[in-house]
């Protein structure tokens, strides 16, 4: 079959003749996933200022380790390898972190914003050689559902967290912080169960589908959170920075949780 | 409201060509290709432009207005900018035929490359098929396609990358989504899409899905499922073996 030869070809990088703010949407994903990223990074590395109260960081939970009473095995074994750096958000972060690295719509997003591979649809590219997500390293994207099988047991953890930032030392309360690290989960469950591989293995995969009434209406459900994928994805993005960033200033005296009830 | 506005029409071959300018009286409720009609008319008879329903059904107006690739017929007046001149190429990503004319008919060769519907037996003496709706309202949606390319075009692995060899593009990922889900289907087009078809190649940047006149959510409800089903046969050892042991 015979490659159509093309007027249009080999266009300089930037080059359209779009003139929308086709720049604007990609500039706000380079600036928004880079301040998130700086940010998890540096909150991660910390060690320190990860719980208040009934309350603990959704970027150390599980605490597999630690020295936090949340800690569910202990403090940090002796058997951790010395020349290792030791953050108990090290040990977990690295499943949602890989699980958002390979989420459809932040592929899709990064694509653009970082790599210009489009910079927007129907604009030039910096680059002649294109592999896709069809060799290596891109291949490995296909790894997604094995991030999304790990983040179950992840968000079940932050649901269980959820509940216990209503459990004060003096008996039941609500905080600011319990409302917070709610909204989180709620954010974070829509992100996790509107996910395309989600909606695959909940029933995407059958042909007839309807034949199976259960799967069919997960489906249905999937299907509805997944429409808004990408708003759930900014959405639990930032609320599980501010969680984290609420948690440290409690923690660190800078600002004081309300108790509400 | 009838006003003044200027048009940029490329006019050539596939030798090459160049931007012309007309001006023309245009009002909001006119399409780009009632405007373009009215420069034929009365400034360039030799102006070369496919239409046929002017209601966005046939597929055959797709253009670059703007930059981005749209149907003539489907975009208002009210909609552009007429404070600037309004840019109107033929589409990047085919060979051009004539000032707003591609040959599109790569096209056509990719679709023979799919493999055919394969319904199972009858389940009926009579020779006939039982379907749940649900079932069939799923694919439903990727037969709304115009064939208007303007997917095609888009696409960056075909109008960047140039891979018409390897990739059969959004349309095709559309089409080849309609059959392989399809409650009769029994064949199956899964080895097709990752050796032959390249849907590996498609970076999940939903250009297509934003271009589309009949608003298929082509990346999402057919390619990202496509690729999932690659990931079931190819890339997932666990559900493998979970099938085996079943
Ligand atoms: S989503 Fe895939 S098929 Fe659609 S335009 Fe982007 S790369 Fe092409
Ligand atoms: S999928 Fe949409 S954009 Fe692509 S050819 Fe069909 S109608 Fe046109
Ligand atoms: S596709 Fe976004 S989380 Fe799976
Ligand atoms: S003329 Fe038929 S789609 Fe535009």
């Amino acid at each position: 079959m015979a490659t159509p030869e093309l007027l249009w070809k080999n266009g300089r990088f930037g080059q359209t003749s779009r003139r929308d703010a086709w720049w604007l949407p990609p500039a706000s994903v380079l600036i928004g996933l880079s301040v998130f990223l700086v940010y998890a990074n540096w909150a991660a590395w910390q060690n320190a200022h990860y719980t208040f109260g009934p309350y603990l960081s959704p970027f150390y939970s599980p605490e597999l380790f630690g020295d936090s009473p949340h800690a569910l095995f202990g403090p940090k074994p002796a058997w951790y390898p010395r020349f290792l750096p030791f953050s108990p958000a090290l040990l977990i972060l690295w499943i949602p972190g890989l699980f958002r690295l390979t989420c459809y719509y932040y592929r899709g997003a990064y694509y653009k914003a970082f790599w210009a591979d489009p910079p927007a649809c129907a604009v030039s590219e910096p680059r002649n050689v294109y592999l896709g997500e069809r060799s290596l390293p891109l291949i490995l994207q296909n790894s997604h559902r094995f991030f999304l099988r790990l983040s179950y047991p992840v968000w079940a953890f932050l649901a269980w967290d959820a509940i216990k930032s209503y459990r004060f030392s003096d008996g039941f309360g609500i905080g600011l912080g319990s409302l917070i690290l709610t909204a989180n989960v709620i954010l974070l469950g829509g992100y996790v169960f509107g996910c395309h591989a989600f909606r695959h293995l909940i029933g995407g995969v059958y042909d007839r589908l309807a034949e199976r009434p259960v799967r069919h209406k997960l489906y249905q459900c999937v299907s509805c959170l997944n429409g808004d994928h990408m708003k759930w994805a900014w959405s639990s993005l930032f609320s599980v920075g501010f969680a984290d960033l609420y948690v440290r200033l409690c923690s660190m005296g800078i600002w004081t949780d309300w108790r509400i009830l | 409201m009838a006003r003044p506005a200027l048009f940029r029409i490329w006019r050539g071959n596939p030798e090459g060509g160049a931007f012309q300018d007309f001006k023309t009286e245009v009002d909001a409720g006119m399409v780009v290709l009632d405007a373009v009609h009215r420069i034929q008319a009365a400034q360039a008879p030799d102006l070369a432009v496919r239409w046929n329903c002017k209601a966005g059904k046939c597929g055959s107006c797709s253009a670059e207005i703007n930059g981005m690739p749209r149907l003539m017929c489907m975009t208002r007046m009210g909609q552009l900018n007429l404070d600037m001149p309004v840019v109107i190429e033929p589409m990047h990503a085919f060979p051009l035929i004539r000032d707003l004319v591609t040959d599109v008919s790569w096209n056509f060769q990719v679709k023979k490359k799919i493999k055919k519907f394969k319904p199972r037996t009858p389940d009926a003496p009579d020779g006939t098929w039982r379907m749940r709706q649900a079932d069939v309202d799923r694919v439903q949606e990727f037969r709304k396609c115009i064939e208007c390319f303007l997917c095609q075009d888009v696409c960056h692995v075909l109008r960047e990358h140039r891979k018409y060899d390897e990739f059969i593009g959004p349309r095709y990922f559309v089409y080849t989504a309609a059959l392989e889900m399809h409650p009769l289907d029994t064949e199956s087009r899964i080895a097709g899409l990752k050796n032959d078809h390249g849907v590996g190649y498609c970076n999940i940047t939903t250009c297509c899905r934003q271009v589309c006149p009949e608003s298929i959510t082509i990346t999402e409800n057919a390619i990202i499922p496509l690729k999932e089903r690659v990931v079931d046969e190819y890339f997932d050892p666990f559900r493998k073996l979970l099938r085996i042991i079943r």
